[in-house]
């Protein structure tokens, strides 16, 4: 690591003037990222400012039809949660799948989607969801806040505080793990709610999370596996690597789609 | 004997003494060390390939905080150091030996592949080190690199070493390539298969460590490093490199976290630390971490090969011929040339009766990390060529594939084969016939067709292996150029209160040796396991030894104990028969007690021991005082574990992924000292050829020759997850070539597993061959190329 100052504010205000003041900071959450990345000398910012010791920004509330988690939650707080357990089981599910339980108890909501790593798993179920994420500024869309690939429409100085997953009616993720680094080579989050039908597709696109409008609108006719078991998503945009090629990725999010929706029911 | 005795003894799952130091982190690994005024070493490698170094300029990293000294490779060809050395010479088929291009522990003015070390930064704290070394300003003019094994020896391919033209270290050849082409010319059938040996990379779980001490008083030197093989170590360090004479050189390896062969050889790393020592006046520490473990521990495996079998109209194998490119890397590692020829040509007879075998193997050089021994070293690739090519026989032909090993098995020992080897001793249908009733081979048409009405392919698969272990008769190795003896040293040290101190040559780094060669201590003088203590690793203590690798600790290490414990035996009897006033003959030594035949006179071990050291009344001209004898023992042949592994896998289509559902292993391994140690052994062998056969793939990008699978996130590594359970049997032929009957089971699991798994994924897809690791990609492109084809059949 190189040398950096390390703030550790208790309120959000102080975290936001702290952003301010600083020439390149960097924001700490779970650091299940960011530990790695100064490990490794890869980042040199000149602050880092831990917000995993703001309270306000960990919590679990279910209110009316959606449950809304603070930034700072982690994995495993949000899996083991009755309220996620109850409303969004499909949620709670994909918390208990990221990374290992080490990972799990230190890695946050906002960090991943903050992040936006094209295999993470939080940004399918934000747009599968049709999530609204709060930050300190303003309201983002799922849709309009993944960007491309570790690219996300928040701003300098912009926190996230929490986001709103309204409850689904159905809904499901399936991965399919990359074999050395267990991240999703192909995550498919599928779901049925007030928003109509969403399937959000993470670990394959080489922009990261994305929706598919033809299954979407096959599943909105006909909710069953046999309705996207012959959608094929064409190769281009898709990433090809070591571990498998577009074509492959693009087929697994078919697989990966029939099979949510049979566990969605 | 005594029911505690028994209990110890010999045959029986002692618990392993080691592991409550190991799980409770009482370990004393080398990283555990910390020495006053220690320094710390940072290696600055090489981002290239290729490419020359025009000019180092440490200035301004000299100045940087905390910085003692900077070392490059003109600092250590100035203090007159010699290269990291080759122990092993083969000869090329025209007669000349191999060539060897430089190995220098810094590099002077080119560096031939990422994580070359470059310079060595020695700061007081690694964070300096680490800082200081990216201050270094090194001009590289980067040159096209040699990477792709399957291009290397083009003409127009860049060159790793001026004195290798087109890359070729060697053109290697072995066994009778007259005989061989005349059976080929009447064979009724000829198979053939071209075959990928996957690179690997070995991950030991301690990465390699060393600290370098020098007391300025004595002169000495003393390096504490994660090693299998200490003496060997300080015998290169002092008559090839030139660190410091013998005498003036002790090399310690302390609790060592695994090896599989990576911890053999001698590399820049520990020799810099070592060196540089006196240069700075301090110890200097370095401990390697992940990343560079994976650019720098040699790696293992990494052939291109094509086979071909002849037979005759019944199955009989009548001829092999082989010809293989086997990647050195960019360096000569520590025994690397042997590992491609001598420990795989040799094997290449498998457990069949083959009259007729030509191999051919290239040994060339790319600008990759050095390829060494990796748990198994030659046989894992001789065993997956002998049992692919007779698995797709067994498909060509249509005989059943356990039919068609039947059919041509060796029956009768001793059976030379015509690549050296001499079987001693082998059932191999024995093997066979446990395992195939182990895993139901009879019931797997039904399992398949089950399988397949959930949409699932079942396939099965099964590899008979043998192995050479037990390395290995001085004499057969010197012949075939190896630069060392191969045979083990023991010390017995019998204290005045009874209990035993064995001092061993082996080096224990995970094989339960503490445990397993107590146990032959305890049951052969009849005392409890706890007073017997078994110290290895270190060259001030132990006078000298080979190491432990290709499963040579039990064969060799625990014959020269042997050795040793007939003469304290024979020695104990003489004083036995001196204080019981009888004649040598007339005494017997049972459960730890002396007795004179047919009297009550008796004597305890203790009590003989403490009298061997007050020497009361001994006539000195027949009986020295004290307890104490050495051995060196040196092996009258190879070792020969053999048996049959069989496994069955299914396959999801959709995704491509396999699935073990079933892995049998029934091995021959001779006598078993300690069934609980030798299963843990198979177990992690299999883990490991699981790895290589579905996982694990070691993959530089072609044009660059950036390691591209650097870290765990591209490098699958076996997790539990992976793994099927493992259902073991044992068959039984005693060795006849040492005095304890062991054949040796540290490599067997990964050397058997890989073609068992191979020839159960491609039955499952049927298709004639999938490149390793069989990957979910992998499988999934097979079968979209495999689907038209049958559809169309």
């Amino acid at each position: 690591m190189y040398q950096f100052n390390y703030e550790r504010p208790k309120t959000l205000a102080d975290a936001e003037s702290l952003l301010g003041k600083a020439d390149d900071p960097k924001i700490l959450a779970g650091g299940q990222t960011l530990i790695p990345t100064l490990k490794q000398r890869l980042a040199m910012p000149s602050d880092v400012i831990d917000i995993g010791g703001i309270k306000e920004l960990d919590f679990i509330r279910a209110e009316g039809d959606a449950v809304m988690i603070g930034a700072a939650t982690r994995h495993a707080t949000v899996s083991a949660s009755p309220d996620v357990q109850k409303h969004n089981p499909a949620l709670a599910a994909l918390a208990g799948g990221i990374g290992d339980p080490a990972v799990r108890h230190m890695g946050t909501l906002g960090g991943s989607i903050a992040n936006n790593d094209p295999a993470a798993d939080y940004p399918a179920a934000c747009l599968g969801l049709d999530a609204k994420i709060h930050t300190t500024k303003r309201l983002i869309e799922a849709d309009e806040f993944f960007t491309g690939m570790f690219e996300t429409a928040l701003q300098d100085g912009e926190i996230i505080k929490e986001v709103t997953f309204p409850h689904p009616e159905k809904a499901a993720y399936m991965k399919f793990r990359n074999p050395a680094s267990r991240y999703a080579m192909v995550g498919v989050f599928v779901s049925k709610g007030p928003w109509g039908v969403r399937v959000a597709v993470t670990g394959a696109g080489q922009n990261g999370v994305f929706r598919v409008a033809e299954m979407e609108e096959a599943l909105a006719k006909n909710w069953s596996p046999d309705a996207v078991a012959n959608i094929k998503l064409p190769a281009k945009g898709i990433n090809s690597d070591l571990h498998g090629s577009a074509e492959y990725r693009a087929h697994l999010v078919t697989v990966m789609a029939k099979r949510a929706v049979a566990a969605a029911g | 004997m005594s029911g505690a005795v028994t209990a110890e003894g010999i045959g029986q799952p002692v618990r392993r003494k080691e592991d409550f130091r190991f799980i409770t982190g009482n370990g004393h690994y080398t990283d555990d060390i910390a020495r006053a005024r220690q320094t710390w070493a940072y290696f600055l490698r090489s981002p290239h390939a290729h490419a020359r170094i025009k000019s180092i300029d440490t200035s301004v990293a000299e100045a940087a905080p905390g910085v003692v000294a900077i070392f490059t490779g003109r600092h250590v060809a100035d203090d007159g150091l010699g290269g990291l050395i080759c122990g092993w010479t083969v000869t090329s088929k025209d007669g000349t030996p191999m060539k060897v291009g430089p190995h220098p522990i810094l590099a002077l003015d080119t560096v031939r592949y990422v994580g070359d070390h470059v310079a060595m930064v020695v700061a007081e704290t690694l964070a300096d080190a680490r800082a200081a070394a990216e201050l270094i300003d090194v001009d590289y003019e980067a040159l096209p690199a040699a990477v792709a094994l399957s291009t290397c020896q083009d003409e127009k391919t860049a060159q790793v070493h001026a004195e290798a033209p087109r890359n070729t270290c060697f053109e290697w050849e072995l066994g009778n390539k007259a005989e061989t082409e005349a059976a080929f010319a009447k064979a009724d059938r000829v198979v053939k298969l071209d075959l990928t040996n996957n690179r690997l990379i070995p991950n030991a779980m301690e990465p390699r460590a060393a600290i370098g001490e020098y007391d300025k008083g004595s002169g000495i030197y003393t390096l504490h490093t994660t090693s299998q093989n200490p003496h060997v170590a300080r015998l290169v360090l002092s008559a090839f490199v030139g660190v410091a004479p013998e005498h003036k050189l002790r090399v310690v390896a302390p609790d060592v976290g695994g090896g599989f062969g990576s911890k053999i050889f001698i590399y820049a790393e520990e020799t810099a630390c070592v060196w540089a020592a006196a240069k700075v006046g301090r110890p200097i520490k370095w401990t390697g971490d992940r990343s560079e473990a994976f650019l720098s521990d040699a790696h293992g495996r990494d052939h291109l090969s094509h086979a071909e079998l002849a037979l005759d109209k019944d199955g009989k194998f009548l001829g092999l011929r082989v010809k293989t490119v086997a990647n050195l890397g960019a360096y000569l590692s520590t025994f690397s040339a042997s590992v491609p020829t001598y420990l795989y040509g040799t094997l290449l007879s498998g457990q069949y009766d083959l009259p007729a075998i030509y191999v051919e193997v290239d040994g060339v050089y790319t600008h990759t990390a050095p390829v060494d021994a990796y748990r198994g070293a030659g046989r894992p690739e001789a065993t997956y060529l002998v049992e692919r090519i007779v698995e797709t026989a067994a498909r060509e032909t249509g005989i059943d594939p356990a039919e068609l090993r039947r059919r041509n098995y060796i029956r009768t020992f001793p059976h030379q084969t015509p690549v050296i080897m001499n079987y001693d001793a082998g059932d191999y249908e024995a093997s066979l016939e446990a395992a195939m009733e182990a895993i139901d081979y009879k019931g797997f048409a039904a399992r398949k067709s089950e399988a397949a009405s959930r949409g699932k392919l079942r396939g099965i698969g099964m590899s008979s292996y043998i192995e050479a272990c037990g390395l290995a008769p001085s004499a057969a190795v010197g012949s075939l150029g190896a630069g060392v003896g191969l045979w083990e040293s023991a010390e017995v040290r019998v204290n005045p209160t009874g209990n035993i101190e064995v001092l061993t040559g082996s080096h224990s780094h995970g094989q339960g040796h503490e445990t397993t060669f107590a146990q032959l201590v305890a049951s052969r003088l009849g005392v409890p396991l706890d007073n017997v203590e078994i110290v290895h690793g270190d060259t001030d203590r132990v006078q000298f030894g080979m190491g432990t690798y290709g499963s040579r600790s039990g064969a060799v290490g625990m014959s020269a104990i042997v050795r040793a414990l007939d003469k304290i035996e024979a020695k104990a009897k003489k004083i036995a028969a001196h204080l019981m006033e009888a004649a040598v003959e007339d005494i017997v030594f049972e459960n730890g007690t002396f007795t004179v035949q047919g009297t009550d006179k008796s004597l305890a071990w203790a009590e003989l021991s403490l009298a061997a050291y007050t020497a009361h009344g001994f006539p000195s001209a027949d009986i020295e005082p004290g307890l104490k004898e050495g051995a060196f023992y040196d092996p009258t042949n190879f070792t020969f574990p053999a048996g049959c592994h069989i496994c069955e896998v299914e396959i999801d289509p959709d995704t491509g992924i396999t699935r073990i559902v079933k892995f049998v292993a029934v091995d021959d391994f001779g006598t078993v000292i300690n069934p609980m140690i030798v299963e843990g052994q198979v177990h992690g062998g299999i883990a490991q050829g699981i790895g290589q056969a579905l996982l694990e793939h070691g993959v530089y990008d072609p044009e660059s020759g950036q390691l591209v699978t650097g870290s765990y996130m591209d490098y699958c590594m076996p997790r539990a997850d992976d793994l099927p359970n493992f259902t073991l049997g044992f068959t039984k032929t005693v060795c006849p070539s040492n005095p304890l009957g062991m054949k040796g089971c540290g490599e067997a699991g990964a050397i058997a597993s890989p073609p068992a798994i191979i020839n159960a994924v491609t039955d499952a897809l049927g298709i004639r061959d999938i490149e390793m690791p069989a990957t979910p990609a992998r499988v999934w492109e097979a079968l979209q190329s495999a689907a038209p084809r049958a559809a169309a059949e």
